[in-house]
């Protein structure tokens, strides 16, 4: 019961929104525009970066930093823009995936304009279909599992959150384990071959709906809800019962 | 009370004075009570139904719904009774004594007199102390066979040494070329067992510029590819985080991180803790690259491997015999 | 009918007289004297589905091959321990409901003991003549704390795996004496023998229970024999008489119900709620880990207490004395319990107070002692809630490192706090009280005169 209140009281202390995204209704409709918009104050003119405070502000007196976007190609523009991490409000924000502030075609617009400032990597084609969901879980455990949780529901590394991969679709997967967003570490083909990652996708897709044959699967993350539901349903419930049976004296 | 009757005859048990005080009957009660054990019946049938099934989605949860359905209308008849069909007296009763003095005190003497025979009482009491002390450990002794008890060297032991290949989880050898940096690999001593503290390693590489181990490590990172055990030096979960900063200007720095209580070291300056309980920086094994291009080990960790103890850094870790 | 059986039983035993007294024991009345029955009927359910757990587990470490119908897992290697838990789930028809309702049972368990435990401590029910009593209690709190981890601990999941590592690092932390002992329980340094599989089963299914068993069965002789507690609600209730219904015919049904109304609620949570779905973790190696790997929820303090002491160990010179895992993985939970423990004598020798007590303080009637409980168990509670600080950043986002240096101040403070409160608040209800005494009795006062006028 304690345990409850202190994560609602926690729930309501937190501020609403975590990261402000520009507003709905973005005008600009070519990538040049929307970069100049949304990104040039933080990744420079063209990609080339802002890499320290002391540095000469961003175009237009605006102050930011940034890492050099070029050569990063598609493939980590389409997963920045798609999941929402970008455009952050302040570089010094944890990026997390939130619905997206541009429509497809802006995104597609920008993706390809950042694309353009230097050879990188295409946006890639997964196959999960393809994929063994068994090795995937060798995979998953191998590599992904210490950050986020065996059956890819998050977790937490030092500073950071590794985020639960629900909301996460094949194409981004097979980009985020490339491009190594944020503090996640990047695998190169070398290491992770494009059919492995196919089985990795495959055990990932398979854990949107996995196999809950035990019930109501209280967020398959192992004893923290457990307890709670062993305190406030099976206990509480008792707790119920011997108020009822113990109450006995007509008074 | 009821096998005195033999030969006098008892008044009929409606005839004699009541213990248990009389009350009104509940017709609706007992109706009630039916129904509820009607409703057991019904779900335990139910159980045995769903149970007679081969193949049957959520078949788990009809069968915990019918058990538990079925107890519970038995629980909910049960209070019915306790409530309205039998009646609630209230008794008395007195608590008992404290003790009995007079028995302890016989108790006492009992044990003193049956002794008074003997004159050298403390020293046979020691000679049955020493009896059962000795018998004592005699029996404890042989649960000395469950493990090693005085010869804890096994903790120090690892199967690195000079020479030991890297190899991968199938066994296949880790070449210095193929080791990208912003990753993280997990490598095993080729021809060891995987399952045990000594043997698993967390290989990352960094720009040799990033590195910055203690002096006499400066030879131990070819190429900037440093190895670390994986085993936590707190409660031994494998080190299966790595976190790396995409942008390391104002992101948090490379780490490598236990799941289990979130111990963090710092794999650019030797597995320094950064954060979290650990007590110990993580071992660092010594690597070279052979003619080939692999990675081998150049001798043993830094420190032993694992979870700590007493007397942890006293020794090197080492080779089995 | 009824003559017959007891005149059948009572030739042959002499147990009529024994049997009359014990159906007219009084069972004094109030519903917090209920929850040590519902530990009990918990451990009948954990008794009854753990024999069938058995009939179907093997603990082994074998290695075999996963050939079952659940996709994930096909073709892993894995200890026959594990795939059998994972076909008794999965292939066994009622395996399931078995499984989780132990699981579930053994959570509930261990919570009933636990407000079992408080309601005794905080109306002072272990003073004399129940302390032995309450010994005993406490010796099978912990024996259910350690049952419980062993029993999760033999699936050899994933989980279990890194649960049975961190068991082992506390035990090895132990100084002086824990490297020997954790050799001698895992008969090697981790993962220990084959055999430490047989010890860990032996242990959960037969030493254990049967020891749990045994200390029931004196714990309840015990109660009958010194007879219940009672508060002194009216004034027929006494330190010399005890209130309340007969065995039977009023208690029986009641208990009865309680009995049928916990097997309920864990058949239905072990149908309807997952608990533990072991096919998700997979197998446990040594070099694997998964994020957020807690134990169950009746360790949560221990892992709190682990995650909360900050990086040190104790050393002279370059000798290792105490590792860091000894601090929160043993040190603290002795601690707890040696207060517990001591909390009996403890008590006696700072009150003066030696005497026999059958009726009940209200925790308002004893400030200091409700005060300094408060205390304890605040500090326990902190330490237990900071164990899920992960999680609560994962759902809520509050920085994980934020809330462990918060927990590390509170986890002096709160307790302090709770001590203070605690006693002002105990004080502050028995002065309303002598109020409303003083109150009723000149309100009496005037009627009276009224009449006499």
């Amino acid at each position: 019961m304690i345990r409850l209140a202190t994560l609602a009281a926690v729930a309501l202390v937190l501020p609403g929104a975590a990261a402000a995204q520009p507003g709905v209704g973005v005008q600009a409709k070519t990538g040049p525009a929307l970069y100049a918009a949304y990104c040039l104050s933080c990744h420079g003119i063209a990609g080339s970066g802002i890499s320290s405070r002391s540095h000469p502000s961003g175009a237009l007196g605006l102050r930011g930093l940034g890492p050099p976007l070029r050569g990063v190609g598609a493939l980590a523009a389409d997963f920045y823009l798609s999941t929402g991490y970008m455009p952050l409000q302040s570089p010094y924000d944890e990026p997390l995936h939130t619905a997206s502030s541009f429509d497809r075609a802006q995104i597609a617009a920008l993706v390809a304009y950042v694309a353009s400032f230097g050879h990188g990597p295409a946006i890639p084609k997964p196959h999960p279909e393809r994929g063994s969901v068994s090795l995937g879980l060798a995979l998953f455990t191998d590599h992904c599992a210490g950050c986020h949780q065996v059956a890819a529901e998050g977790g937490y590394v030092t500073n950071a959150v590794a985020p639960p991969l629900h909301k996460a679709s094949p194409v981004q997967i097979a980009e985020a384990v490339r491009v190594g967003p944020y503090l996640m570490p990047s695998f190169p083909e070398s290491q992770i071959s494009n059919a492995q990652l196919d089985s990795i996708i495959a055990y990932v897709e398979t854990m949107k709906h996995p196999d809950d044959r035990g019930g109501w699967s209280i967020g398959r993350i192992g004893p923290v809800p457990e307890g709670l539901v062993s305190w406030l349903i099976g206990t509480a419930s008792l707790l119920g019962c011997c108020l009822v049976i113990g109450r006995r004296y007509a008074r | 009370m009821l096998l005195l009757g033999r030969g006098r005859r008892r008044p009929r048990l409606d005839e004699r004075p009541r213990i248990v005080p009389a009350g009104a009957p509940d017709p609706g009660a007992e109706w009630l009570v039916l129904a509820l054990l009607l409703g057991a019946a019904l779900c335990a049938a139910g159980f045995i139904v769903v149970y007679a099934f081969h193949e049957l989605a959520h078949q788990t949860q009809y069968l915990g719904l019918a058990l538990g359905l079925s107890f519970a209308f038995v629980a909910a008849a049960c209070v019915v009774v306790g409530r309205r069909l039998v009646v609630s007296e209230e008794l008395e009763e007195d608590y008992p004594l404290p003790g009995h003095p007079q028995t302890q005190e016989e108790l006492e003497q009992l044990v003193q007199e049956s002794g008074s025979r003997f004159t050298r009482k403390r020293l046979l009491l020691s000679g049955a102390g020493a009896a059962g002390t000795a018998i004592g450990a005699a029996l404890v002794v042989p649960a000395l066979a469950l493990g090693p008890f005085l010869d804890t060297g096994g903790l120090y032991e690892t199967p690195w040494r000079r020479g030991v290949r890297l190899v991968d989880e199938s066994g296949r050898p880790l070449l210095l070329d193929e080791i990208a940096a912003h990753t993280f690999y997990t490598a095993f001593p080729q021809g060891a067992g995987h399952e045990q503290f000594g043997a698993p390693l967390v290989v990352v590489r960094f720009a040799p510029s990033q590195l910055h181990l203690p002096a006499p490590r400066r030879g131990w990172a070819p190429g900037g590819v440093v190895a670390y055990s994986k085993i936590c030096t707190h409660a031994g979960c494998a080190i299966a985080l790595f976190r790396k900063p995409t942008f390391p200007a104002i992101e948090p720095g490379p780490a490598l991180i236990c799941p289990c209580h979130y111990s963090t070291f710092d794999p650019t300056s030797g597995g320094r803790v950064l954060f979290g309980p650990a007590g110990r920086p993580l071992p660092q094994l010594p690597l070279y690259v052979d003619p080939g291009g692999g990675l081998r080990a150049a001798g043993n960790f830094s420190g032993p491997v694992g979870p700590s103890w007493s007397g942890v850094r006293s020794r090197p870790p080492r080779n089995p015999a | 009918m009824i003559r017959r059986a007891v005149r059948f039983l009572d030739e042959r035993s002499g147990a009529a007289p024994l049997l009359q007294k014990s159906l007219r024991y009084v069972f004094p009345d109030h519903w917090s004297f209920l929850l040590g029955e519902v530990a009990l009927y918990s451990f009948i359910v954990l008794v009854g589905t753990g024999i069938y757990l058995t009939l179907f587990f093997e603990p082994s470490t074998a290695t075999t091959y996963y050939t079952g119908t659940y996709l994930p897992l096909r073709g892993h290697e894995m200890s026959i321990a594990y795939r059998s838990a994972v076909d008794l789930s999965f292939k066994v028809r009622a395996g399931l409901l078995m499984r989780q309702t132990h699981h579930w049972a053994a959570d509930v368990f261990v919570a009933s003991i636990v407000l079992h435990m408080l309601r005794i401590f905080f109306t002072g029910a272990f003073r004399k003549p129940r302390d032995l009593t309450y010994y005993l209690g406490l010796t099978m709190l912990i024996l259910a704390l350690l049952e419980g981890y062993l029993g999760y601990s033999l699936v050899d999941d994933l989980l279990s795996g890194m649960g049975l590592a961190i068991g082992y690092s506390v035990l090895l932390s132990i100084p002086v004496l824990g490297p020997r002992l954790a050799l001698l329980v895992w008969g090697g340094p981790f993962p220990g023998r084959p055999e430490f599989w047989s010890r860990l089963y032996v242990a959960h299914v037969f030493l254990l229970p049967v020891l749990i068993g045994s200390l029931l069965a004196g714990h309840l002789l015990l109660v009958a024999a010194r007879h219940h507690t009672q508060f002194g609600e009216r004034r027929r209730m006494t330190e010399k008489k005890v209130v309340g219904l007969p065995t039977f015919p009023a208690q029986a049904p009641r208990s009865l119900g309680l009995m049928f109304a916990v097997a309920a609620v864990l058949l239905l949570l072990g149908g309807l709620v997952q608990i533990n779905p072991i096919w998700l973790w997979g197998p446990y190696h040594v070099y694997q880990g998964t994020n957020g790997a807690q134990p169950d929820w009746y360790l949560g303090w221990l892992i709190g207490a682990l995650r909360l002491v900050p990086s040190f160990d104790l050393t002279i010179g370059h000798y290792t004395l105490i590792p860091n895992a000894f601090w929160g993985g043993a040190l603290f939970p002795l601690l707890v319990f040696l207060i517990l423990y001591a909390s009996p004598s403890l008590e006696r020798r700072l009150t003066g107070e030696y005497g026999f007590h059958h009726l009940l303080d209200r925790p308002r009637d004893a400030p200091w002692r409700t005060a300094l409980g408060a205390a304890l168990f605040t500090w326990v509670f902190i330490i237990f809630f900071a164990g899920s600080a992960d999680r609560v950043f994962v759902s809520f986002g509050v920085s994980y490192q934020a809330q462990i240096w918060a927990y590390r101040a509170l986890v002096w403070v709160l307790p302090v706090v709770a001590l203070l409160v605690t006693r002002r608040w105990c004080l502050a209800l028995q002065e309303l009280e002598r109020l409303d005494r003083i109150r009723r009795a000149a309100e009496a006062e005037a009627r009276g005169r009224l009449q006499l006028e």
